[in-house]
């Protein structure tokens, strides 16, 4: 046995669970990486994690992973982790989805998590399309972008996933995509360190269904474009506007420390069980 | 009345002995959505949880409330929801998921008229085939319908028993005149009620199976967080909770979601049951309509004429065994319901072509009334 097994081992689960789902050239493992060097970096016990998921090629994450995992239904992986982070508080809730799930069927449980700044980090990666059920398009399907349901072009204008999340009331909103991976590590341990609702989006190519329909290139490729399409949120300030003009911004955008629901039940529980006493 | 007045007598409301019966079991975790006639329920609890450090929580939907129910579960903690038909609706896919993935639950369902919003404010027992089949896939189902403000109570309790007894979701399915009326209830001592207490895992953490096949079909079930870590997915399952299409793996986890239940019926079953045996002609009913039957019973004995009643507790399992036991030698067997005939078919099921299946049904909004009952059985005697 060698001296010392890569960290990553730690967090991953030995028996049965690979080769994974995910295609190659697909975003979702760099993101799962990011994941787990951040709570790595922040030296987290295994016990104490709960990861829950929807459905979806991003949500299939929480099988690879040895924490408390919980694989629920579509759409739903916010409103399972409302329930456990209440009943449990010490637990550090992992809320991993896909832009379909978290913004179509998902969409009315993360605003509401996201106004009742519920201690859960929302990790969602976003690869424009439904890519487990073959490519059909999403709410973050860029307008004109053909997929297997959009054959003459995207008619309907995109949620822009941060943008709606702090508006609906995110202590944390950051954008980060797995081809700038150091700055999604720190995006994501950022969003880990902090109480109430922290959402993560993480632009992330699906060369599979995605990229094929667009005529996108391979893998190869699509990093290209994260690499030339989007632009650091400090250097995009610098740039006189024609410059950073068609690119996708990354960064934090949010970053307050408004009190979370928990702390906020618990004050209540507080302040009314003192007046049952008196 | 703030807490449960232990050994006193009071005037309580059906929805409101439900919500101190859920106390009375020790509940940790309430998700819901306002919906009519079953607001009372959460109403309660948002006012009671919070003074004894218990979690309340008003969701976005019904969805979301199941959701969190099972979440809260999974974490440990004992959780109940409440809802009425066009929110048992939305429920179906949670259901479904606690079914597959053995989380113990409580979800209270009073009846009201359908389909749709239907009518709201009134009384029907028409979800009674939708608890039993209403999410997709074959799946176990435990459903529980109270007749009075006590059975709101005890049942109640008892619904949080079994759920965490056979890890299963448990449905107590008051109709809306239960859930709605008012009469005296004498409360136990609080010793003298049972509480069965959450189960935990007594193997060390690598011999843990979240699904372990024991004799029962049941084993003890770890919590998030308490140190056994372990895989939670509606995907079809091997016995730690990983995904498989293992042929072997799907039968056996698909024959004991079934046998859990079908191999303890004798825990499950309840009838109360007054002269079927003496009886030619018995009337079968539950929930609000016994009462009825109860009058009914007492002024057909004034004429002379004889009726039994069967009235299944737990209609779902429905009491097979039994039902044909005791009915199938009968004359004629009269089943109103609040709907257009559903647990009738269960009967028919059960019963020989020489015994009368006799449907009463309304479906108006309103009770079927001894009067309805006693015009019935004198037609067919």
């Amino acid at each position: 046995m060698p001296a010392r097994l890569p960290y990553a081992y730690r967090y991953l689960r030995s028996k049965k669970k690979f080769p994974h789902v995910w295609c190659p050239g697909c975003g979702i493992g760099i993101v799962m990486g990011s994941i787990i060097r951040a709570i790595d970096s922040l030296g987290w016990e295994l016990d104490d994690i709960l990861m829950v998921s929807g459905i979806g090629c991003t949500s299939r994450m929480p099988v690879y992973v040895d924490f408390n995992t919980l694989h629920t239904t579509h759409g739903r992986a916010l409103a399972f982790g409302t329930g456990a982070k209440m009943a449990n508080p010490d637990m550090k809730v992992l809320a991993v989805m896909g832009d379909g799930d978290s913004m179509a069927i998902g969409g009315n449980h993360i605003i509401h998590a996201a106004r009742r700044n519920m201690d859960i980090t929302a990790i969602i990666v976003n690869n424009n399309n439904y890519g487990m059920t073959g490519g059909q398009f999403s709410p973050t399907t860029p307008m004109g972008a053909r997929t297997s349901t959009t054959p003459y072009g995207m008619i309907e204008p995109d949620f822009d996933i941060c943008k709606l999340t702090k508006a609906a009331g995110a202590n944390y909103v950051a954008r980060g995509d797995v081809y700038h991976v150091i700055e999604l590590d720190s995006i994501i341990k950022k969003a880990l360190s902090g109480s109430g609702f922290r959402v993560v989006e993480a632009l992330a190519p699906c060369p599979t269904n995605f990229g094929r329909a667009n005529r996108l290139g391979d893998a190869v490729n699509m990093m290209e474009m994260l690499r030339n399409d989007t632009i650091n949120i400090v250097q995009a300030e610098k740039l006189p506007k024609e410059k950073t003009e068609g690119k996708i911004v990354r960064g934090v955008f949010v970053d307050r420390n408004e009190i979370g629901y928990i702390e906020r039940y618990q004050k209540l529980c507080d302040r009314v069980s003192a007046g049952v006493r008196k | 009345m703030s807490g449960i007045p232990w050994g006193e007598t009071k005037l309580v409301q059906g929805n409101e002995a439900v919500a101190l019966g859920a106390l009375a079991a020790g509940i940790d975790f309430f998700a819901g959505y306002p919906i009519t006639p079953s607001t009372e329920v959460a109403e309660i609890l948002a006012r009671e949880m919070p003074l004894i450090g218990k979690k309340w929580i008003q969701m976005e939907d019904e969805i979301a409330s199941i959701s969190a129910i099972i979440g809260a579960s999974l974490a440990g903690g004992r959780s109940m929801t409440a809802t009425s038909g066009p929110g048992f609706s939305l429920m179906q896919e949670g259901l479904g998921y606690a079914c597959m993935t053995e989380v113990p639950l409580v979800l209270v369902n009073v009846m009201r008229g359908g389909p749709s919003t239907g009518l709201p404010t009134q009384v029907a027992q028409g979800d009674v085939m939708q608890a039993r089949w209403g999410t997709h896939g074959d799946h176990p189902t435990i459903v529980l319908a109270p007749s009075d403000v006590e059975e709101c109570f005890s049942l109640t309790i008892k619904a949080f028993n079994i759920a965490e007894e056979f890890r299963t979701p448990v449905i107590l399915m008051p109709d809306e005149v239960i859930g709605h009326m008012r009469e005296k209830l004498t409360f136990p001592k609080e010793e003298e009620i049972c509480v069965t207490p959450p189960s935990s895992p007594d193997v060390p953490l690598e011999w843990y199976e979240h699904y372990h096949a024991s004799a029962t079909g049941v084993s003890p079930m770890a919590h998030f967080g308490s140190g056994y870590r372990f895989h939670v997915t509606g995907l079809t399952h091997d016995t730690h909770g990983f995904p498989t299409r293992k042929v072997d793996e799907v039968v056996s986890k698909m024959n004991r979601l079934k046998q859990k239940i079908t191999r303890r019926l004798d825990v499950l079953e309840n009838n109360k049951l007054h002269d079927v045996e003496e009886s030619k002609v018995v009337i079968f009913c539950y929930g609000s309509v016994y009462r009825s039957a109860l009058a009914a019973q007492k002024i057909l004995a004034k004429q002379r004429k004889k009726v039994g009643i069967f009235r299944p507790v737990t209609i779902w399992p429905f009491p097979d065994r039994t039902v044909k036991e005791l009915l199938d030698s009968k004359d004629v067997i009269l089943v109103p319901e609040l709907n257009q005939g559903q647990i009738i078919h269960e009967v028919e099921r059960l019963t020989s072509d020489s015994v009368r299946v006799v449907p009463l049904h309304r479906y108006d909004g309103y009770e079927i009334t001894p009067e309805q009952l006693v015009a019935a059985v004198q037609e067919v005697m």
